[in-house]
């Protein structure tokens, strides 16, 4: 049997793939221009007897896919940028409370309402730092309508083995363009599901270590009672100001991800081999930058691409791989420099780093690329 | 033989963290005995808050329990009831928390008429940072950031809950405790959104800056002003100036909001649009 096979939307994409995850509970707020996840989701949901609802805001939509996700549902919500700010709040809150759920931020010109129906890249550094105090993230960078798809598969996986939230960001290029893409037959990606207590509901605890850096999680409703907050809590789920304990918990969020970190950053290298220079891209900027290598290679320069398909956990190690064999970064986004501040963390001084920078609501050309290979020295 | 509280209660928390004094524990004594007049599973019931001390009270007890960010009460249970509509669902509550930062959620949640029951202890006040001024703090009162008197005017909570779209609206207060049960009982068996606001007192600081002696003063201000709804249709309007109609306030049949998501299904899956 072949494929089923679609022309379609980023958005689309993205919201077909979560319903392949079997997500089965949407909450949003309408967006430009993420919008379109929520429309797809209001027809698809019901069909197989899942919930979607329309909230009075963007805060309210994401604390309602929260409190979905702790009966049992894979929960998602989709916004862009000033939604991202808003919900800034219960991101932290699901760090903390370590609820597995997925958010869909289409990026968009900022800050504030910016450029509503312009391309930006400007939201990763606020998909990490956004909400206060320290946790860790999990953000997924799609290059194409199919890693719309693919991608969000990958973050409910993500979300419901790491029990936290996870983000998926196209930016508006990715999300609005039209492309063939493939859907995937059943059991071709492997779906993981939230690992459930084996113990009785009397000797359940929320956050219970014993089980790992990742503890059971129990649904309301299925027979298990438990307490969740967004104080800094015991393993119990109540809260609690002793030092060491706080210490502990609050290091164990981190250590849950960076200590997979291998198993979670997913990456491509183009043309890497033998590259004196490369360029590192993400989103609709590694197509243009995709473009310039190869251009820039029939000019005779050693020119690569690194592309990132995950933002964070940033590919520190794979980055300082690189910093170390090259002569160059050259480092293209719709910002004015997010992805390069970590490529200079991780290049120690090492080698050349040159960025591109374009917030004016336009994608990033391959000639303007380009023009920056040639300038490595 | 005494009720027997302990059988809702989880085993190590208490005591709890309200000033003495406060009617906190009241309506927490008045939640139990309703729902334990129901038989409702503890495990079965979910209690959903947001931020403040009447927003403490469910981690005392022993159910499925959700202290969530403030003002987000209404948001995160309306995910919880859409999600598992089989569950009770209840909420509790402050007057800051529930009208000022979870105004939004508040209302939308009684547009909705979804089936959850909302027990907003209304203090005039937010006790937990020192005593700021609420949307419920009275015009010319005194808070911590009013010195001068309160230049707000300030809601009415259960006409607040009318208006919105809420189909159970009752008001009691936490002098008389014996009919807080009975109140949040009827709400919880109305088959819609039902919000129950709980007339209580702050002496800490509320009844500090405001004048009131002990809290048997405010205790017996709340029973001064309340006058019963059925009382009051026999009362002019000069006698009930000053007063607060306590009761069974509002009732109304009108479609649940989870009820009418499940005809959504049926109709995507009949292939209708």
């Amino acid at each position: 049997m072949s494929k089923k096979v679609a022309f379609l939307q980023g958005n689309e994409a993205a919201a077909q793939g979560a319903l392949y995850a079997g997500c089965n509970f949407f909450a949003g707020y309408p967006i430009t221009p993420s919008t379109e996840v929520a429309e797809v989701m209001s027809i698809e949901l019901p069909k197989v007897g899942g919930k979607f609802i329309q909230m009075e805001d963007e805060i309210g939509a994401y604390a309602a896919v929260l409190g979905a996700a702790l009966t049992g549902k894979k929960a998602l919500d989709a916004t862009s940028g000033p939604g991202l700010s808003l919900k800034q709040e219960l991101i932290g809150y699901a760090c903390i409370a370590e609820i597995p759920c997925v958010l869909i931020n289409v990026m968009r010109g900022g800050p504030s309402t910016g450029m509503p129906t312009g391309p930006s890249q400007s939201d990763v550094m606020a998909a990490k730092w956004g909400t206060h105090g320290d946790h860790a993230s999990i953000t997924l960078v799609p290059a194409s309508v199919q890693e719309c798809y693919d991608m969000t598969v990958q973050a409910f996986n993500l979300a419901e083995k790491f029990r936290m939230p996870v983000l998926v960001m196209p930016d508006e290029i990715i999300a609005h363009m039209r492309e063939r893409i493939e859907f995937r037959e059943p059991g071709e990606i492997e779906i993981i599901n939230r690992t459930e207590p084996t113990v009785p509901p009397a000797e359940y605890k929320p956050y219970d270590t014993r089980f790992g850096d990742v503890p059971p999680l129990a649904a309301f409703g299925s027979g298990y009672k438990f307490h969740v907050t967004g104080l800094n809590k015991m393993q119990d789920g109540f809260p609690t100001t002793k030092a060491e304990i706080v210490q502990a918990e609050e290091e164990r969020q981190v250590r849950k991800v960076m200590d997979k970190v291998d198993e979670i950053v997913d990456f491509e290298e183009f043309k890497m081999d033998d590259a004196e220079i490369c360029v590192v891209a993400y989103g609709s900027t590694s197509r243009s930058a995709r473009y310039a290598v190869n251009a820039a290679r029939e000019k005779g320069i050693k020119v690569g691409m690194f592309r990132l398909k995950t933002f964070w956990p940033f590919p520190d190690k794979q980055i300082k791989a690189i910093a170390a064999k090259v002569k160059g970064f050259v480092v293209p986004e719709m910002n004015l420099g997010m992805c390069s501040v970590e490529v200079e963390r991780c290049n120690e001084g090492k080698a050349q780093i040159l960025t591109v920078n374009r917030v004016d609501g336009e994608p990033l050309n391959p000639e303007q690329i380009l023009v920056k290979i040639k300038e490595v020295k | 033989m005494a009720f027997d509280y302990e059988k809702y209660i989880r085993p190590g928390k208490l005591p709890h963290i309200w000033c003495p004094g406060c009617g906190h524990g009241i309506v927490l004594k008045g939640l139990i005995r309703a729902m334990d007049s129901l038989n409702l599973k503890k495990e079965e019931t979910a209690i959903v808050s947001g931020i403040g001390c009447a927003s403490r009270l469910p981690g005392y007890v022993d159910c499925c329990t959700l202290h969530t960010a403030h003002g987000r009460a209404a948001a995160f249970a309306t995910g919880v009831k859409m999600a598992r509509p089989e569950m009770n669902v209840i909420l509790v509550g402050g007057d800051g928390d529930g009208t000022a930062i979870g105004g939004n959620h508040f209302i939308h949640a009684c547009r909705r008429n979804i089936d959850m029951t909302y027990v907003i202890m209304n203090n005039y006040i937010y006790g937990m940072t020192g005593g700021q001024f609420s949307p419920t703090t009275p015009h010319m009162m005194k808070a911590s950031t009013t010195p001068y008197g309160n230049p707000d005017p300030s809601f009415d909570i259960a006409k607040l809950a009318i208006g919105a779209g809420a189909t159970f609206v009752a008001r009691g207060t936490a002098f008389n405790a014996s009919q807080i049960d009975k109140l949040i009982a009827e709400g919880i068996q109305h088959k819609g959104m039902s919000v129950i606001e709980i007339l209580d007192d702050c002496p800490t600081t509320y009844g500090r800056r405001n004048k009131y002696k002990s809290v048997i003063e405010m205790m017996n201000r709340l029973k001064e002003v309340a006058v019963p709804v059925k009382a009051a249709e026999k009362m002019t309007a000069e006698q009930l100036q000053g007063k607060i109609l306590t009761g069974v306030l509002f009732k109304a049949d009108r479609p649940e909001y989870c009820a009418e998501y499940q005809k959504v299904i049926e109709r995507a899956k009949g292939g209708a649009k």
